[in-house]
């Protein structure tokens, strides 16, 4: 059993404390959004926010995530209104097959939340996602953009 | 927008596909006489590729699957262009192969590879919005009773130009579809183009940022269990024994079944389940013959090859060996470019529901046509008992075309649970472990040249596996693999790009047990190293610039020319770059497309690359979306860098020793060069663009790199050298 608090919502589930939150999100929560590319925190797929910073979802057992607020993709948003960065992902048409873009997506809100205007320098430090499609040209324009909204 | 599935009135179907003459190819002329076939919302379908609903909805059928390409897009902008429809309403969804077979492939091919999902059907997508258009008009007429000649179509408005009627497509729909089809519509000049080559914004970007978006690793069926599985990791090998008792007691795990004669799978009420019992699950296999296999016995049968007497000969003219032996001076290197994995986002996956009765599968696939057929074999049940359901890809990169292993074993493991729907998810080990890898290939390439410097032959021998003997033999043309030679033929959509006075090209097979596969590019990206790479070797041995060298050889070849031209002059090429900056050049003629690229770099410490830029040009004929060639073009070169400087499967005791991204790594936003794109489409022509530019990545950078130290490096990755890229 865990009490987990996401996107807002506080909500007891029947999990193995020692699953990691990934799993827990997908497959308790019901949560899809957040994506499995590696499960050993390589690639980002299933970064999500923890009180506000980027977690690799994957290694993180779910019992380390109690008492914490998680945001996953689905509550960056505000309602129907996108988040800045995902409406400069939208103008910049960022994403290919779109796999890897919930976790790219939350890995910069975390940032821009710390960095409000990021340098080049910045982005390359912190933003180490895996994307296969290759969409690193529109996502370092799309940053910009959304640091500059 | 989503793309959906569709699911067709049953009744209206039959009613509808009976009436479909045997003859029509691609079912454009549906429907016929008074049945109207009509979509799950009762809609109907003015041709198989139209479906307008009484609000104007326009909702365009689209047969090649989406990965991230953005053929969907484009595709649905030829259609539209001839439709004549308004753009901000147009819909799309994927019809299932099972509607194709039933309705005699009215979609035509499904396949999605090779670059061809825009440039293979290109003509009938457009006749299909053509053929709506008209009878759109055609019923519009009708019911003015005035003679069509006066009508015309455009944004979904009819009008009468005459007396300044007007109505919408959503209103005359039904009288459009009880029509009779046209019987060659016209379509338009390129002149008159208003849709394509614009840069539409995408259909698919929203749900991509939400999390909304459903992936086949995303699906969701009521019960459904959910599946972990490995499979012998020696190619070939096969289970010996498990001992299933250890984890049946485990939390969640309903089941652990043998998945035909080589893998085992856990089923479990939550995937985390599956995979936790499946890895504690003690598993014997029999490797086989083949775990004495390794990288170096596989590079040693490569290099016999090399200097064999048989090969098989693709591209020939003069006498090579004369010109060789003639020679004032000759230069000879040996290349070597190694098994990669596709590695997508998405790790395989498929969902299965089995009954006696049938079988319906959820899968991300390039092919639900094959997909299709590999649901059928492994099920046992006939085709009308099948159904396949394409979803988006996270990815495919050619691993999800020919090869549908995955839904072979969700199908095998569903089939042991009758009636319960099961989700089958890879781990990434697993998908290491089981790709269909990049072929692996050696060349020696010998260059003679007379006293005067001038390039007299050139004789390139390639000694490697063949992807067409693995998986469609019967596409082998007396044995030979056509394949091998893609950028090297002396025409068609691989032509290369010189004329050389005597020049052989030719293939050793040497086939290995590792299963080669279609890897995003496929064999242009090794060859493309070969020859660009070799080309420059043969300028410097005979003390001429790279770009004088290779024109003088292209005179005959006006559109690789005028590529390389387009990158030469926008990165100044002859006039000094930046201080401590190096450039390299390549061309090659891809999927029917001339590419070429131009790379500058700066090496530090002899060994950290750093990729300031890159001009690429790309000649496609028609640029159906432009934006979307750019985006292909700069994510080729993430693909193209990262097989460069990172990416190899080396093989010991048979299984691929790469398990993950921590030692198989892939490109992060820091290596990523700026690209600049100069999309010069000269039209008349139709050709890819997903592929083709990946080819010019690493050879423009190896002759960067040659240019900056003076060390010519002829093995990939570079990550073997000790070289990286910062």
């Amino acid at each position: 059993m865990a009490r987990l608090t996401i996107n807002g919502k506080t909500q007891d589930i029947s999990v193995d404390p020692n699953t990691p939150l990934l799993w827990a999100i997908r497959e308790q929560v019901g949560l899809t959004g957040t994506k499995y590319g590696c499960g050993i925190a390589q690639c980002g797929a299933c970064t999500v926010h923890l009180d506000g910073a980027a977690v690799r979802s994957c290694v993180m057992p779910v019992a380390a995530a109690e008492g914490k607020k998680i945001t996953t993709i689905e509550g960056l948003a505000n309602g129907s209104a996108l988040s800045k960065v995902q409406k400069a992902w939208l103008d910049h048409e960022v994403p290919q097959c779109g796999y890897c873009q919930s976790g790219m997506i939350m890995a910069v809100a975390a940032l821009l939340k710390e960095k409000p205007k990021p340098t080049d320098a910045d982005i390359d430090a912190r933003i180490t996602n895996i994307c296969r499609c290759g969409t690193f040209q529109q996502v370092r324009q799309a940053i910009h953009a959304a640091a500059k909204a | 927008m989503m793309t959906k599935t569709p699911k067709l009135n049953r009744r209206s179907f039959v009613i509808g596909s009976a009436a479909v003459g045997a003859g029509l190819a691609l079912g454009l002329k549906i429907p016929f006489g008074a049945s109207v076939v009509r979509a799950q919302d009762g809609s109907p379908e003015v041709t198989a590729w139209v479906v307008i609903r009484p609000d104007d909805t326009v909702v365009i059928r689209i047969a090649r699957s989406e990965m991230g390409q953005g053929t969907l897009t484009g595709l649905a902008q030829m259609v539209a262009e001839e439709l004549e429809c308004d753009w901000s309403k147009v819909k799309t969804e994927y019809p299932t192969p099972g509607q194709s077979v039933k309705r005699k492939r009215a979609w035509g091919d499904f396949s999605t590879g090779g670059s061809r999902g825009i440039r293979d059907s290109h003509q009938y997508v457009r006749e299909g919005g053509a053929t709506a258009r008209i009878m759109l008009v055609q019923a519009a007429a009708n019911a003015w009773n005035v003679p069509v000649s006066e009508c015309s179509a455009a944004n979904s408005v009819i009008t009468h130009k005459p007396s300044g009627r007007k109505t919408t497509y959503g209103k005359v729909a039904e009288a459009a579809a009880k029509l009779t089809p046209p019987e060659k519509p016209a379509l338009k000049d390129p002149t008159e183009w208003k849709l394509i080559g614009k840069s539409v914004k995408r259909l698919d970007t929203m749900d991509k940022l939400t999390g909304a978006q459903v992936y086949g690793f995303d699906m969701k069926l009521p019960g459904m269990l959910n599946a972990a599985i490995k499979d012998c990791p020696v190619f070939g090998g096969k289970i010996k024994s498990y001992e299933a008792a250890k984890v049946t007691g485990m939390p969640g795990v309903r089941h652990v079944v043998k998945v035909g004669e080589s893998g085992v799978a856990v089923v479990a009420d939550t995937w985390w389940q599956a995979k936790t019992a499946l890895d504690a699950l003690p598993i014997v296999w029999d490797e086989g013959e083949n775990a004495k296999v390794s990288s170096a016995s596989i590079a040693a049968m490569l290099k016999e090859g090399l200097d064999a007497d048989q090969a098989f000969v693709a591209n020939q003219n003069g006498d090579v060996k004369a010109a060789i032996a003639g020679a004032a001076k000759k230069i000879e290197a040996v290349y070597a470019y190694p098994f990669q994995n596709h590695a997508p986002m998405e790790p395989m996956n498929a969902t299965a529901k089995y009954t006696p009765d049938r079988c319906e599968v959820w899968v991300p696939t390039q092919n639900g046509e094959a997909a299709f057929a590999a649901t059928l074999a492994a099920s046992g049940l006939p085709a009308d008992k099948c159904e396949v359901y394409k979803i988006h890809l996270g990815g495919g990169f050619g691993r999800r075309g020919a090869f549908h292993d995955y839904v072979t074993q969700a199908v095998l493991i569903a089939k042991q649970m009758p009636g319960t729907p099961v989700k089958l998810l890879w781990t990434r080990e697993e998908d290491m472990l089981h790709g269909r890898y990049h072929p692996v290939m050696q060349c020696k390439l010998v260059g003679a040249f007379d006293s005067s410097n001038t390039l007299t032959g050139l004789h390139m021998r390639l000694s490697g596996q063949s992807i067409l003997s693995d998986v469609r033999p019967e596409a082998l043309q007396n044995g030979k693999d056509p394949l091998v030679f893609q950028g090297l033929n002396p025409s068609g959509d691989f032509g290369i790009g010189y004329t050389v006075p005597n020049l052989l090209i030719d293939h050793a097979m040497r086939n290995t047990h590792v299963p080669p596969g279609f890897w995003r590019g496929v064999n242009i990206n090794q060859n493309a190293i070969f020859l660009e790479c070799f080309m420059d070797e043969m300028a410097h041995a005979a003390g001429q610039d790279a770009l004088e060298f290779r024109r003088k050889l292209m005179s005959k070849h006006p559109k690789h020319l005028a590529v390389l031209n387009a990158v030469a002059d926008r990165v100044g090429w002859g006039k000094p770059a930046p201080q401590g900056v190096y450039r390299g050049l390549a061309q090659m003629m891809s999927f029917g497309s001339y590419v070429a690229a131009c790379a500058e770099v700066s090496v530090k410490d002899g060994d950290k690359v750093k990729i300031h830029r890159i001009v690429a040009a790309t000649d496609c004929g028609y640029a159906v979306n432009p934006a979307q060639i750019e985006r292909q073009i700069a994510g080729s070169f993430v693909y193209g860098l990262s097989g460069l400087f990172m990416e190899e499967c080396t093989v010991k005791d048979g299984h691929i020793e790469q398990t993950n991204f921590n030692t198989y790594d892939s490109m992060r936003i820091a290596q990523m060069p700026k690209v600049e794109s100069i999309i010069m489409p000269s039209g008349g022509f139709w050709g890819g663009v997903g592929e083709p530019t990946i080819c010019v990545a690493a050879p423009a950078v190896l002759n960067a790199f040659f240019a900056a130290t003076g060390k010519r490096i002829r093995t990939v990755p570079l990550k073997n050298h000790g070289i990286t890229l910062v």
